[in-house]
């Protein structure tokens, strides 16, 4: 076996996997705080990516570009769970489902109104450095990949673990009504969860977009699909989930693009088959809390 | 049960006309607009199904795009290359996809909730690849366009195109999937579905195999939506997979189901032609605009959830229960057509 083929392919998985993590741990930051499962999340990212596209376009560093962009989805997130989400409050899950499909759609198609329908050329924010290590190719774009999902877990964890308002959102998605007694202010909060959640979702996009081809209205849509399943995997509820199952998709997806001839175009076999077995040995995923029920 | 809203007369009277104008339709209409009637009919046959599945058992699914799917395909490969009529592939496509459903439902038994409707989403996201990777059609495309069925001479009296042809075929085969659709939520099995969906632990104390219902609505809804995807490819004699088009139609099967109201017999049907009339009505709205017809779509989507969250057949029956609320209040006798009070409050 040729081993460095091997770490080249895992590197290239564990790249990929970031990505699918960051986006997953978006949408486990959404279930947290508010139950709720957010099927516009990719489209969101979506239209983050295409702010930092025309604010790279305008001649600003693309640096500066993702730094605007992550506030501009901040806000953005905020604004749509007070607007579109907050009026389902009481709402079944089911019907809170279909109404973040409605988002899907209308952002999807705000974007290519706004932006345009042709493909986007969107540079890279790592240098395209290339180490050799004992033989092996290291790209600098895989390396900062892993570190921008690494700073986003500190970040995250010393935000939830160490400050008042990670206590408070902590607070929230455990009981809600306890935490309006105790002067929590439940709403604020609710939208600090979904504008976090976008700026995860906006970063999730400017690395996705230099490792495909072009920016186009779809281009969030399969790392959607893999980013669900990352946090299926790993459980709903646990970011430390999303970050293990983003790493676990995207390394056996590429190392069955490599190495399992018979599953050629269709490697996404692999990963649900993973997820299929994970669930059915433990139904709340890797890292998921279960759920104990009383008749 | 729950009360009766109407008199046994008013509701065969209400059946007649409303099967009345399903048969007029075509008449009146011209080709393009019979062609929307019938998509809204296949549309009705998957909501039919998807709502058996997560209205009445509350298992939700947003893969059953891959269903009609393969019922599209399995009837456009049977047609084009083994040469079949197309009613002699629906047996063989009802069978397939209920043994398919089945397996695919297994899981159900011990995955619940939305990890259940992830492994959906998987099964939306695989088919089109399995589809690019097994099927060779038209130019070494997917795409697999079978000979449509057209009219044959005895019912050229009512329909003389091959258009209303279709129509007609596709509302026959509507009528029977929904009446026995019909039956069988009203039935033993669809209390074991309600009484699973509710609490599923509670209902396998009163002896309901939870592994028959789970795994058999699973099934059921499958060969729903197998059957629609035949009646959509006889239609529409195209038979397509993209990744795109499988999600969405999945997307669209539960949209139908929600916005007709969950756990109703009509709903579903109700669900799907609003949907139909919807999407149509948004993309005429700016003609020229083709791109923002989703956005204008998405937000009235959003809106007719905020208005009836418990959708169309669901906030009619609430307006209907007011009203006769407030006719008792004023004191006025009861008609034949109003049931008790008592068997009202207590559905």
């Amino acid at each position: 076996m040729d081993l460095n083929l091997f770490f080249s392919q895992l590197l290239n998985g564990l790249s990929s996997g970031a990505i699918y993590a960051s986006l997953a741990l978006a949408i486990v930051l959404i279930f947290r705080t508010t139950g709720i499962l957010n099927f516009a999340q990719g489209e969101m990212a979506l239209f983050s990516t295409y702010v930092t596209w025309w604010l790279a376009d305008q001649g600003l560093s693309i640096g500066v570009a993702i730094a605007i962009s992550v506030a501009v989805s901040f806000v953005g997130g905020a604004v749509i769970e007070r607007v579109v989400i907050r009026p389902f409050e009481k709402a079944s899950p089911l019907v809170i489902v279909i109404a973040t499909l409605g988002l899907f759609l209308a952002l999807n198609s705000l974007t290519q109104v706004i932006f345009g329908t042709d493909a986007k050329q969107l540079g890279s924010a790592f240098p395209d450095t290339v180490w050799d290590v004992w033989g092996l190719r290291v790209e600098a774009q895989t390396i900062g990949i892993l570190v921008v999902l690494g700073l986003e877990c500190v970040a995250l964890w010393a935000l939830f673990q160490r400050t008042r308002i990670g206590l408070g959102l902590r607070a929230v998605a455990d009981n809600p009504e306890a935490s309006r007694l105790l002067g929590i202010r439940v709403g604020t909060m609710l939208m600090f969860g979904w504008g976090l959640s976008a700026a995860l979702g906006s970063l999730a996009g400017a690395m996705v977009v230099p490792t495909t081809q072009a920016l186009t209205a779809s281009s969030l849509q399969s790392v959607l699909v893999f980013a669900f399943a990352a946090a299926a995997l790993g459980g709903f509820d646990s970011p430390l989930g999303a970050v293990v199952g983003g790493l676990i998709v995207g390394v056996t997806q590429a190392l069955t693009i490599q190495y399992i001839e018979p599953l050629n175009d269709i490697e996404l076999v692999v990963p649900f088959a993973i997820i299929l077995v994970v669930l059915l040995v433990r139904p709340s995923g890797l890292f998921g809390s279960t759920q104990v029920e009383r008749v | 049960m729950r009360g009766r809203a109407l008199g046994i007369g008013t509701r065969v009277g209400v059946v007649v006309l409303t099967v009345g104008v399903l048969v007029w339709l075509p008449q009146y209409y011209g080709a393009t607009d019979t062609a929307l009637f019938a998509k809204a009919i296949y549309i009705s046959i998957a909501a039919l199904g998807l709502n058996i599945l997560t209205g009445y058992n509350g298992q939700v699914s947003i893969g059953h795009g891959a269903f009609f799917g393969f019922g599209a395909y399995a009837t456009a490969i049977l047609m084009n290359d083994q040469g079949w009529d197309f009613l002699a592939t629906l047996p063989v496509v009802a069978v397939a996809s209920f043994v398919i459903g089945a397996a695919v439902g297994f899981p159900a038994l011990r995955v619940k909730g939305l990890y259940l409707a992830l492994i959906t989403l998987g099964l939306a996201a695989l088919f089109p690849d399995l589809v690019t990777k097994y099927v060779h059609g038209t130019g070494g495309t997917t795409l697999v366009q079978p000979p449509q069925p057209t009219s044959p001479s005895w019912a050229w009296g009512f329909a003389p195109n091959d258009d209303q042809w279709r129509y007609y075929l596709a509302l026959a085969i509507g009528i029977v999937m929904f009446v026995l659709a019909w039956n069988l939520v009203r039935g033993r099995f669809g209390r074991a579905l309600l009484a699973v969906r509710d609490h599923d632990a509670a209902a396998s104390t009163i002896g309901i195999d939870l592994a028959r219902v789970k795994v058999g609505s699973f099934a059921i809804s499958a060969l729903y939506a197998g059957i629609a995807g035949s009646v959509g490819v006889m239609v529409t004699g195209l038979a397509n997979a993209g990744r795109v088009e499988t999600f969405q139609l999945s997307i669209n099967f539960l949209v139908a189901v929600v916005i007709g109201g969950t756990a109703t017999v009509l709903g579903p049907v109700v669900g799907a032609w609003t949907f139909v009339f919807l999407e149509k009505a948004t993309q005429n709205l700016f003609p020229d605009q083709a791109l923002v017809s989703p956005a204008i779509f998405g937000v009235a989507l959003i809106l007719l959830l905020l208005l009836l969250p418990d959708g169309i057949v669901g906030g009619a029956r609430r307006v209907g229960r007011f009203a006769r609320r407030q006719r008792h209040a004023r004191g006025s006798p009861p008609t034949r057509d109003v049931p008790s009070p008592i068997r009202e409050d207590h559905p």
